[in-house]
């Protein structure tokens, strides 16, 4: 006789209260492949943990957002924020569809040029750009964005020095009715610095002042913000316009927009929440078209969007390790990948599916990583069916900033693959090995012989 | 340890104990375990049963069947 199915026994205290006026979820979902391809088949071929990114997914958010700005605004240009997620497969994905190339450092600078991105279109941000770093990205013409006078007068010198005449913007913080106000990068435009950044720049005939840029916090949920950004960057292009005669080609409104990820303490889930791309579109390019600026003269629109258009084309794989009962008799299950590598459970409730079929009962859980360390929880509760050691998760929504944040730190840091148009995997990072990461340590030579 | 005298089950995983007013439910394998153990059937019994029914490993078992007494324990429904 064939046996039933195990399921490991449990007992939950019911109790009576307010009723959800929500409801409960009706069934689990389960996850048992990524756009065809089995999660056990990928564990099996790749380890366990996993990270997976969909190459179908990208294209589709690129798409998606390119389509939206382009049938507001005549001249739109996304550069992909190498930050978010410098992988170079995904990087030149993002090329392949027209991005250029938004980085906030020497190594980043490097990995774009690399990637076959012209320096012309690479715009620099952030406030650590050393001499060397500015010469090179103003000899390949890239854009360079001001953050700082230290930088401005740094810029003035080696263009003087040299003989260049860089492609110039600043990084313009503003009011925009946000809180915490992102005043800490670049110059501030309700308390003059930022005009007096821009007097100084065109009063220097050795810096071309071609772009204005601001970047007014991270996953904005208020779509208005952005439109009093853009009003600010507007009125500052029209002043310049009319001191100077200088026509500002481009406004960069940077990054920010959310991805539908909820984050901690939300009391509905990020998917009815967060506004949609379209309406951070309405809210910028009605801004900039009603302005009044003549046809021609519009400027390029600039969006270095980047968790909007990656986070739900990445997936993490991992297996349970082991289930343990808390010591007030809450259930807890303990995972192969923690924060180390998911760096974004830090502040989202990430989105959790079991990989297998399973019973309908389910409990709530505690879900811990693997790391020795008691802040190593990756949801604090989360309602799972009954896994066993062995089975598979999937966490959603993984493809922004956890391949760039994550930690190599008391375990190493696992394979990623991507999945081609096709669903094909491909690996696109190695696993991290102990050689690996032996390779750049060094050992003094009385230290050498082992005793 | 045995399974308080007073509290009712049912078969289909519904659990009360009158003495406090709590209700529990449990899922079909806790309610079979449950029915053992209020036959006064003997922990390797109880094993045995569930090992010759179900597609799960002894040693598996043995560690979930301690989890489970664990529960009944923080809910407060065994004799000690």
């Amino acid at each position: 006789m064939e046996k039933l199915r195990y399921e490991r026994p449990i007992i939950k205290k019911l109790n009576v209260g307010f009723v959800n006026k929500f409801g409960t979820q009706a069934k689990n979902e389960v996850v048992t492949n990524l756009e065809g391809v089995g999660v056990k088949e990928l564990i099996k071929e790749f380890g366990s943990p996993l990270f997976v990114i969909s190459e179908k997914q990208i294209r589709r958010n690129y798409q998606h957002a390119s389509r939206v700005f382009k049938t507001r605004y005549p001249k739109v240009q996304f550069a992909w924020s190498y930050k978010t997620n410098y992988l170079n497969a995904v990087c030149k994905v993002f090329h392949q569809e027209g991005s250029w190339a938004e980085v906030v450092s020497g190594f980043e600078y490097e990995k774009a040029l690399a990637n076959g991105v012209p320096g012309s279109k690479i715009i620099f941000n952030g406030p650590d750009k050393t001499d060397d770093q500015l010469v090179t990205a103003a000899r390949n013409n890239s854009l360079i964005h001001i953050d700082h006078f230290d930088e401005l007068y740094s810029l003035i010198k080696l263009s003087e020095e040299f003989q260049l005449k860089p492609k110039v913007a600043i990084r313009v913080n503003m009011d925009t009715g946000i809180y915490p106000r992102w005043d800490r990068f670049g110059f501030n435009y309700e308390n003059g610095q930022a005009w007096t950044a821009i007097s100084r720049i065109m009063s220097c005939e050795h810096l071309n002042l071609v772009g204005l840029h601001c970047h007014i916090g991270t996953f904005m949920m208020e779509s208005s913000a952005y439109a009093i950004a853009a009003t600010k960057l507007c009125q500052l292009s029209w002043d310049i316009s009319e001191k100077f005669g200088r026509h500002i080609q481009y406004l960069d409104l940077g990054g920010g927009f959310p991805s539908t990820n909820t984050l901690k303490g939300s009391y509905l889930p990020g998917t009815d929440t967060v506004p949609g791309i379209d309406q951070f579109a309405d809210a910028i390019t009605d801004v900039i078209l009603g302005f009044g600026f003549r046809q021609e003269e519009l400027p390029l629109l600039i969006l270095e969007t980047g968790r909007a258009l990656i986070d739900d084309a990445g997936y993490l794989l991992g297996t349970v390790l082991a289930n343990k009962r808390l010591s007030d008799g809450r259930s807890s299950t303990v995972m192969d990948f923690g924060v180390n590598s998911l760096f974004t459970s830090f502040w989202y409730d990430h989105k959790v599916t079991p990989a297998q079929e399973g019973g309908q009962y389910t409990e709530e859980t505690v879900l811990y990583g693997p790391l020795c360390m008691n802040i190593d929880v990756i949801r604090e509760n989360v309602v799972l069916p009954l896994l066993k050691k062995g089975d598979h998760l999937v966490v959603h929504k993984v493809g922004a900033y956890n391949m760039t944040q994550w930690m190599q730190f008391i375990t190493l840091r696992p394979n990623i693959v991507l999945l081609d148009q096709s669903s094909h995997p491909h690996l696109i990072r190695k696993a991290e090995t102990l050689e690996y990461l032996e390779s750049v340590e060094i050992v003094p030579h009385h230290l050498s012989k082992n005793s | 340890m045995r399974f308080k005298k007073n509290i009712a089950t049912s078969d289909t995983g519904f659990i009360f104990n009158p003495g406090s007013g709590d209700s529990f439910s449990s899922n079909s394998i806790g309610s079979e375990i449950l029915a053992f153990f209020k036959e006064d059937k003997s922990r390797n019994e109880i094993i045995e049963l569930i090992c010759a029914k179900y597609d799960v490993e002894k040693n598996q078992l043995e560690k979930d069947l301690d989890d489970f007494f664990s529960q009944l324990r923080d809910h407060n429904l065994l004799d000690e």
